[in-house]
């Protein structure tokens, strides 16, 4: 064989290799034929992401924060953005997903605002809230909300992680809410992200930022749900600037079908006494990264870092959490709850980052899970860096399983094996049900919980049969 | 019809054989008491009626109001009217003490074809037998027996009997752990129980409870079998002669 003829079939190849990758090319193409009406900064930040993310394309297992999970599945996947017949969904379609006393509610289809179906009608006072994309046009007519160009772009890091990249280079729409100084809003304000089923793999990048100016208040749920069956990627960038002594509350319900890829970034920036109260939820999709990177920039921030994770079949959970410390006197507290059934795996990937100027910094984490079959498997490793000498920081991990006897002491009692293993579960679950401060949420939180771990305990097998699961779990890995 | 037959009744505990062969016949409205030296299965016995499937019965029928109580899993004994005050009773965080205690009458009494119980029909009658067992109303919004002290356990385990109203009680060393005080209100609650409708198989290794629960029989199990039955005066025989003769008595001769 010749060398010319080689050389060719070698490019074959890779032109076959790279092929799924025109998929985001062709995206990138397209929402650039649109001409919408953008600042110049905001098209140079989607060219500058969009060569990173093809210069360096996605992840893989050999990259340190990527080891756990895999996203061949992902990559191999032809996603497009979404037609625009698909956005046809109704109020009666998405009734079921509502957040009974919520401030107001805006409703994104396959990632483009809809506000046929969204409520935001009567506001609380010093509440601001509008779709992105309207807030940048807005800007071209020369009444854009002040600093949005620092904001939009400023914390969530391209150069860390792709899917950022790539969220930046491909954002449709999200929503943009701003909170005025002192005001505290009392009910949650819903964001509810649909992916409708239309037929091909869709993808959606939704994009929201949050500015709580100083000393407001204001709890904001990020809600993803699938409609139908269908793949799907959703990869969601939400940038949170919290001011001095602001209070924010942030939740992530992640409840997309089993087909669905879903990976979410949290970027928070903590002003001077800032608290943040995050919340996950991850109870659906198919597989999921749920990022999480709050930096305590100010003097004495504070922060909470709960998360629940339900996974059963071959759902991959995956929680990557980056806290950091940057300024003295901060407090940071992680909890997060797992239980896995069947083939599921979970990760739970802690890092704390303790920077030279933040002495006194106080921070903890904690990773409990139980394991319901032989095959579930989680994976949780901690990870310090610590750079100032005055410093409190902990970490443990625990891995249970359903006992025996406190599951015979309920059916003794008349409970059936279902409802006594649910309840079981729903105890392991309140741990963190119960740091939720938000009436609102926390009643649709401990409905939603209620409904997905009844479906486990229904599948879930006798205790007496799980055995050796330590086999599957890894953990205490000392790293850096 | 007795409310509770055992007949030769052989049982195991991860492939130790426990239980080899009790027999015993209770009618409602009686109290029966099971004494015994440590090891001596009466613990195996009550595990077993209550229906925990890692205790394997070997041989032998159970008929409990004229069912094969053998073939029932623990919620349907528990449905049926048998009810297990534990030795040990379980801590469970993160499960409410009024919430499950309401969760299981609702069980039972939906499976009884009953409708369920509202707040306003459970509290008043948990407020009263609350009273009867001398207890914090604050222990109730706690989790399920946690950080309880050993006599709060215990009285929680009568509390629950006396709302889940059994026919059948089998209380496994409910006396165990509990000071004189606390054993008298235990006691009272048991009382306050006792019916013609009802029976109560009242496990224990010392005679002391008995003296607050007076029993109509009382049996002696030692190495899996009863060796002897009588009435309450075998309990005072035991208590002064302790266990060693019932022992010499259970070798084969």
């Amino acid at each position: 064989m010749s060398g010319a003829i080689e050389a060719e079939l070698r490019r074959e190849t890779m032109a076959t290799v790279a092929k799924p990758m025109d998929n985001y090319l062709e995206a990138y193409g397209g929402l650039r034929a649109l001409e919408r009406r953008e600042p110049e900064w905001m098209r140079n930040l989607r060219d500058e992401a969009w060569e990173l993310f093809r210069e360096k394309g996605f992840p893989t297992t050999h990259d340190e924060d990527w080891r756990f999970t895999s996203v061949a599945a992902l990559a191999r996947t032809p996603f497009r953005r979404a037609a625009a017949s698909h956005a046809a969904v109704t109020a009666e379609q998405i009734e079921a997903y509502r957040l009974t006393g919520s401030a107001c509610r805006l409703v994104f289809v396959n990632g483009r605002f809809a506000p046929g179906i969204s409520d935001a009608r009567s506001l609380p006072a010093g509440l601001e809230i509008c779709s992105l994309a309207r807030a940048l046009d807005c800007g071209m007519e020369g009444c854009a909300p002040t600093g949005i160009e620092q904001q939009l772009g400023g914390y969530a890091d391209v150069r860390r992680d792709v899917f950022v990249a790539l969220n930046t280079a491909l954002w449709e729409d999200g929503a943009y809410l701003r909170i005025r100084r002192g005001a505290a809003i009392e009910q949650p304000v819903h964001l509810l992200y649909v992916t409708a089923d239309g037929g091909a793999a869709t993808m959606i990048h939704p994009r929201t930022l949050v500015i709580v100016e100083d000393a407001s208040q204001v709890a904001v749920v990020e809600d993803y749900v699938s409609l139908g069956e269908g793949a799907a990627m959703c990869n969601s960038v939400t940038e949170l600037v919290a001011g001095q002594d602001a209070a924010v509350s942030h939740y992530l319900v992640e409840r997309e079908n089993l087909a669905s890829f879903n990976l979410s970034t949290l970027r928070v920036e903590l002003g001077r006494g800032a608290r943040l109260a995050s919340h996950s939820m991850l109870l659906g999709g198919g597989l999921v990264r749920n990022n999480v990177h709050p930096v305590l920039a100010g003097e004495g921030g504070e922060c909470l870092i709960n998360g629940l994770f339900v996974g059963e079949g071959r759902q991959h959970l995956d929680n990557y959490m980056l806290v950091e410390h940057a300024k003295p006197n901060g407090s940071s507290r992680q909890f997060y709850n797992g239980i896995l059934d069947e083939q599921a795996h979970g990760v739970f990937h802690g890092r704390i980052v303790v920077h030279p100027d933040a002495q006194k910094t106080d921070a903890k984490q904690t990773n409990r899970n139980l394991l319901l079959s032989d095959e579930a498997r989680i994976d949780t490793k901690p990870q310090l860096e610590i750079h100032a000498d005055d410093v409190k920081c902990t970490h443990g991990a625990t891995i249970g399983q359903i006992e025996e006897e406190p599951l015979f002491y309920l059916r003794s009692r008349g409970l059936d094996e279902v409802a006594a293993r649910k309840l079981l579960l729903y105890a392991f679950a309140a741990e963190c049900l119960d740091r939720m401060q938000e009436a609102p949420v926390r009643r649709f939180a401990e409905a939603l919980t209620h409904e997905r771990l009844l479906e486990v305990a229904r599948r879930a097998r006798p205790a007496a049969t799980v055995e050796r699961q330590d086999e599957n779990a890894r953990n205490w890995e000392e790293v850096g | 019809m007795a409310l509770l037959e055992i007949e030769d009744l052989h049982a195991s505990v991860d492939g130790h054989q426990i239980l080899k062969g009790v027999n015993l016949v209770l009618n409602a409205g009686e109290v029966h008491s099971i004494m015994g030296p440590n090891g001596s299965g009466k613990s195996t016995l009550a595990q077993v009626l209550a229906r925990r499937e890692s205790y394997e019965v070997t041989q032998g029928r159970v008929l409990y109001a004229g069912k094969d109580l053998l073939q029932m899993k623990p919620e349907e004994a528990a449905c049926e009217g048998v009810f297990l005050a534990f030795q040990y009773p379980v801590e469970i965080p993160g499960i409410g003490n009024a919430y499950f205690l309401r969760s299981a009458m609702n069980a039972i009494r939906k499976y009884r074809g009953e409708d369920e119980l509202d707040a306003m029909d459970f509290l008043p009658v948990f407020r009263e037998r609350l009273k009867l067992l001398e207890m914090d109303d604050a222990l109730m919004s706690r989790s399920l027996n946690e950080g309880f002290s050993g006599g709060e356990k215990k009285r929680n385990e009568i509390l629950q009997m006396a709302m889940l109203e059994p026919r059948l009680a089998i209380l496994d060393e409910t006396d165990s752990g509990l000071d004189i005080d606390a054993l008298k209100i235990v006691a009272e609650g048991v009382n306050a129980l006792r019916s013609s409708q009802r029976a109560f198989l009242v496990i224990t290794h010392y005679q002391r409870l008995l003296n607050y629960i007076a029993p109509d029989f009382v049996h002696v199990l030692v190495d899996g079998k009863i060796v002897r039955s009588g009435g309450p005066e075998l309990a005072l025989e035991l208590e002064e002669k302790g266990y060693g003769w019932t022992e010499a008595e259970a070798q084969p001769a």
